[in-house]
């Protein structure tokens, strides 16, 4: 209920065009990774998923800004189920199985392969744990989501949202190709990104 | 339920209209066919949504009207900044521009302070946007980003507000809170825009401004605005005018429209674009379905409290 309501908002608030390249979800899991430049970046994703997969997609987020209080604890644990990660310290390889897990038993999710949210000026290179998520489970399907405008409705350092018309474009799934290196790899999902993109930065 | 047998009149009428087109709509589809009809027929069903959002916002009385006008303005505003070179710097003044002008400036015609609402955007939200994007630091552009969102407020919101602020006039002998010249404003000008649409497909050569919107012809133009005047005037009996001052009023509304629709055709045509949104299926964005009662509102209003 509560996610109906928030999917609703986000699409009020951020909505716009939006276009499906990949086939719909089916029920597979599958690793939707997107460029990053504003927290509303996963709620839109998600709120233009099928209600029925919005449960079963988990997005990715950085525990050390989503336990910061009581309501973003809420929102990240119970409204959007996700998997809160450490991004510093010495446990990166820990967050890239229990990804692999989520996967493993069938769950989909959410990913920013940049690791932080940019300016919206251009595309960072990707870190490389989509890259070991899809060493650990090669089957998975990858799905290019471009957001763009995002970066204007709640850029980085604003607390509030400014009502703006955005693109969302899902992408061709890709998957990672039988003895494919580390960086080709990360470079063909970035190529992959950019060129769902109105600019192709 | 509704008491006043003109408004039920008009509510009549505007459902045998758009059953009539439906109808219409579906018999092209099965006889003729194509891209054309199918997006006539987006635009029928597009039309019976909001009609229908229009009509039952009228009759909860003035606050219905006024939260659906100040939705109708955040989401034009939403649309029309999206495609306006605003930067970081303007956020701040873009919030106070979406949560506090929009609901303000509803708030003021709500409570019927006529004297405040009538200058609040143009004097002080003018000032206030200036001030607070100068705060930010951001000099690059400063001029035109300041003058864009001041134009989007004026246009998005102060203009859109004048046409639920029909409801609050005192016209002698006349009931205007039963939003019946609320809709008399929106049928006329928005079957303005239909018929122009309409005889300029049929039989629309001449371009009217070539280099703003191919679409427009004299033909739609002239047919278009005498069809909506004599809409206005067969409608005369659900407003405080008698038919001439109906076919009057009628014809400047129409005119008004024109001029609106031209103005944000210019506007999306600088910006590259067709369409402000893709809300409304067959319609675009909502700017582009109010684009004509943003200029027709005020005037309408105005002439009307001046001489009524």
């Amino acid at each position: 209920m509560t996610g109906r309501v928030v999917a609703a908002l986000a699409r009020l608030l951020a909505g716009g065009y939006v276009r499906w390249d990949a086939p719909p979800p089916n029920g597979e899991p599958r690793v939707y990774f997107a460029n990053h430049t504003s927290h509303l970046d996963f709620v839109l994703l998600w709120s233009y998923l099928p209600p029925s997969q919005r449960r079963r997609t988990r997005p990715v987020a950085a525990r050390d800004y989503w336990e910061k209080g009581p309501l973003r604890r809420y929102f990240i644990n119970r409204v959007f189920c996700g998997l809160l990660i450490d991004r510093s310290g010495p446990d990166a390889r820990g967050a890239v199985d229990r990804m692999a897990e989520q996967v493993a038993a069938g769950d989909s999710l959410i990913l920013f392969p940049e690791g932080t949210r940019g300016t919206g000026d251009r595309i960072a290179p990707f870190k490389a744990g989509l890259f070991h998520l899809c060493e650990a489970e090669p089957d998975v399907e990858l799905v290019p989501v471009s957001l763009e405008n995002l970066n204007r409705v709640l850029p980085k350092g604003e607390l509030i949202p400014v009502p703006m018309v955005s693109r969302v474009i899902f992408g061709p799934t890709l998957r990672l190709e039988d003895g494919e290196t580390k960086e080709t790899f990360l470079a063909r999902a970035r190529t992959a990104l950019k060129a769902l993109r109105e600019d192709g930065r | 339920m509704i008491e006043d047998r003109e408004l039920l009149w008009l509510l009549t009428g505007l459902a045998g209209t758009l059953a009539l087109a439906t109808a219409a709509g579906q018999t092209l589809r099965l006889s003729v066919g194509g891209d054309t009809i199918a997006n006539v027929n987006a635009r029928i069903g597009a039309w019976w949504v909001m009609s229908i959002a229009f009509v039952a916002a009228t009759l909860t009385g003035g606050i219905g009207s006024l939260v659906l006008f100040a939705l109708l303005s955040m989401l034009a505003l939403r649309e029309f900044v999206t495609l306006s070179p605003t930067g970081r710097g303007d956020h701040r003044a873009l919030a106070w521009s979406f949560f506090v002008v929009i609901p303000l400036q509803y708030v003021l015609v709500g409570i019927h302070w006529y004297g405040l609402f009538s200058i609040l955007i143009p004097v002080y939200g003018f000032l206030f946007i200036a001030t607070r994007i100068v705060l930010s630091g951001e000099t690059e552009g400063f001029l035109e980003r300041t003058a864009t969102i001041q134009w989007g407020l004026m246009a998005c919101v102060y203009c859109v507000s004048y046409a639920p602020a029909l409801m609050l006039l005192d016209i002698d002998g006349y009931d205007a809170s039963s939003g019946k010249l609320l809709l008399f404003l929106v049928v006329v000008v928005q079957s303005s825009d239909v018929l122009q649409f309409v005889w300029g497909k049929l039989i629309g050569r001449r371009r009217i401004a070539p280099t703003v919107s191919p679409n427009k012809t004299w033909e739609g133009f002239v047919g278009g605005v005498a069809c909506a005047t004599l809409v206005g005037t067969g409608l005369w009996w659900a407003t405080p005018f008698n038919p001439w001052q109906a076919a009057a009023m009628s014809f400047v509304i129409a005119i008004a429209g024109f001029a609106g629709g031209l103005v944000m055709s210019a506007i999306k045509r600088d910006r590259g674009v067709k369409d402000f949104g893709s809300l409304l299926p067959g319609h675009g964005g909502v700017l582009d379905r109010i684009d004509s009662l943003l200029f027709a509102a005020p005037i309408f209003f105005h002439l009307t409290r001046f001489f009524f």
